[in-house]
């Protein structure tokens, strides 16, 4: 499983860091920074919620 | 009779959206029908009086598509016509002469603005809740008007920081002394406040208005009620809102008294069988703060209860209570303002300002129950976690000094 940004559309609004925190983080910039781009398959659920609470779409996953 | 049961939403924005996801995301392959008094698809609002009124977006899409709502998710959608009607005993839902039997039921019907007694049918004076609000108000912006909100909440402040933003002049009237008090608290709607004196836009506190004034059926001025007028083009009002559930007085789902929102336990139940409520229309206890009674206006909120409601609607016997943080943003004059938690606290304590980043946190007993910062981007979620997990509100303080 790989997570994909759209840096155009993230606006660091931290959703996806608090739903999954060990995976995504909001650096200084105000973007989010992936932790791991390529999780293992047991955190999917996790991290599909994570993708699902950004409010500006600017998370998806990739296999 | 129309339908056949299964699950009816009522309210076709982000909660009503998110509650026909969750069920098909779950398995639930029954019929859905969306029922929304707009004419639009469900579209997102924050933009709104955000990028869309700078002019940087140039449209407002909606969530998904007309075909990916109606084949994809198998939804039959009725929109542009409000349900004026819910009737427990026979399991229905009225739109004008149409009915709709449910098994399950949301009502996501949101909030509506209040309105300022006198004002409404003069042009030139907007609320800003739907896109075509907005698009109204751009329009204006767009021709220079002089600009007075009404309010110095959440959007009236967005709306004041956008005209800002192409260099109109801008007032905003606000009748308290001291604004967002209710959602932030006085400490520190006191700094934000002062983010519009510094950036330009004229604050009037604890002045009342007592008159928009007109010529011609539009509006020319507001009449404050010190005497002065303060000349206009546009007036955008952002008094609050009140949940939109007049189509349920008499119907015998629970109203909260004091507006009117649907009153629901912390698993969104309504208490009548298959009703559950989500969104800006709700009224939810929240165990994490001692069973507060929360009706929120915050875009997660809407999202996680949206959500949450279908679930439990389709399957009661797997409710379970939400326990969530709250948690909203804002944007005023390119700061990003970030909340997490309750305001309602012992003490706000402001712990750190560096430049012009900004910190305070709220304590109830010796927890943190509450965070506010001002372009502080990576920390907030951090608090956010700490409110969850009842953490020490002296933890907080030494960690938000450190960082
Ligand atoms: C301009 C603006 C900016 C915002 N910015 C932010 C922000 O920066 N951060 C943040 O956290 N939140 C923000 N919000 C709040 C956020 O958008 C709301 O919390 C969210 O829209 C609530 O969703 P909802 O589905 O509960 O209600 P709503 O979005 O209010 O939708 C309810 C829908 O139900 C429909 N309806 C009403 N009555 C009926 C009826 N009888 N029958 C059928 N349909 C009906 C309405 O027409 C509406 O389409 C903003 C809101 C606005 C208006
Ligand atoms: S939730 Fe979305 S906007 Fe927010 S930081 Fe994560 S990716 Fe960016």
């Amino acid at each position: 499983m790989r997570i994909v940004v759209d840096r155009d559309k993230c606006e660091g609004l931290g959703m996806c860091e608090a739903m999954a925190h060990e995976f995504f983080e909001v650096g200084e910039d105000g973007f989010v920074e992936l932790l791991d781009e390529r999780p293992a398959e047991s955190h999917r659920q996790d991290i599909a919620a994570a993708v699902d609470a950004c409010p500006v779409l600017a998370l998806s996953l990739a296999d | 009779m129309t339908g056949t049961g299964g699950l009816v939403v009522v309210g076709a924005s982000l909660a009503g959206l998110r509650a026909v996801e969750a069920a098909r995301r779950t398995g639930y392959a029954g019929p859905i029908t969306l029922i929304g008094a707009e004419e639009h698809l469900p579209y997102d609002r924050p933009p709104l009086s955000k990028a869309f009124l700078c002019g940087d977006a140039a449209e407002v899409t909606p969530f998904r598509s007309e075909q990916e709502l109606r084949d994809d998710l198998g939804v039959d959608l009725v929109l542009g016509a409000p349900a004026d009607g819910l009737y427990p005993a026979q399991q229905l839902v009225s739109v004008g002469d149409r009915q709709f039997e449910y098994d399950a039921a949301v009502i996501a019907t949101g909030a509506s603005p209040r309105r300022l007694p006198g004002a409404d049918g003069v042009a030139g004076v907007h609320h800003l809740r739907t896109v075509d609000d907005a698009t109204a108000i751009r329009d204006a912006l767009d021709a220079g008007a002089r600009t007075v909100v009404i309010g110095a909440g959440f959007i009236g402040s967005e709306v004041a920081s956008a005209a800002r933003k192409r260099g109109l002049s801008v007032h905003v009237v606000e009748s308290l002394g001291l604004p967002l008090v209710r959602s932030i608290g006085a400490e520190v709607g006191s700094v934000c406040a002062d983010l519009h004196v510094a950036n330009g836009t004229d604050l009037r506190l604890g002045v009342g208005v007592s008159a928009v004034e007109s010529s011609g059926g539009r509006v020319t001025g507001v009449r404050l009620d010190d005497g002065s007028v303060l000349p206009a083009d546009l007036v955008v009002v952002g008094i609050g809102v009140q949940p939109a559930t007049g189509w349920l007085e008499g119907s015998g789902v629970p109203l909260h008294e004091r507006d009117r929102g649907v009153v629901c336990d912390a698993t969104l139940w309504t208490g009548l069988p298959g009703v559950y409520a989500a969104g800006d229309v709700a009224h939810v206890a929240n165990p994490l703060f001692d069973d507060e009674l929360m009706r929120l206006e915050h875009w997660t909120n809407a999202a996680e209860q949206g959500a949450a409601a279908s679930k439990h609607a389709l399957d009661p016997a797997s409710a379970t209570p939400l326990a969530p943080v709250p948690y909203f943003w804002s944007d005023w004059y390119g700061r990003r303002i970030q909340f997490v938690g309750t305001p309602r606290a012992d003490e706000v304590q402001v712990v750190a300002t560096a430049g012009d980043a900004f910190t305070a946190l709220y304590r109830r007993d010796d927890r943190i129950v509450g965070a506010l910062t001002i372009d502080r981007p990576r920390e907030i979620m951090k608090f956010r976690r700490r409110i969850a997990e009842r953490g020490a509100f002296a933890d907080a303080v030494e960690f938000a000094t450190a960082s």
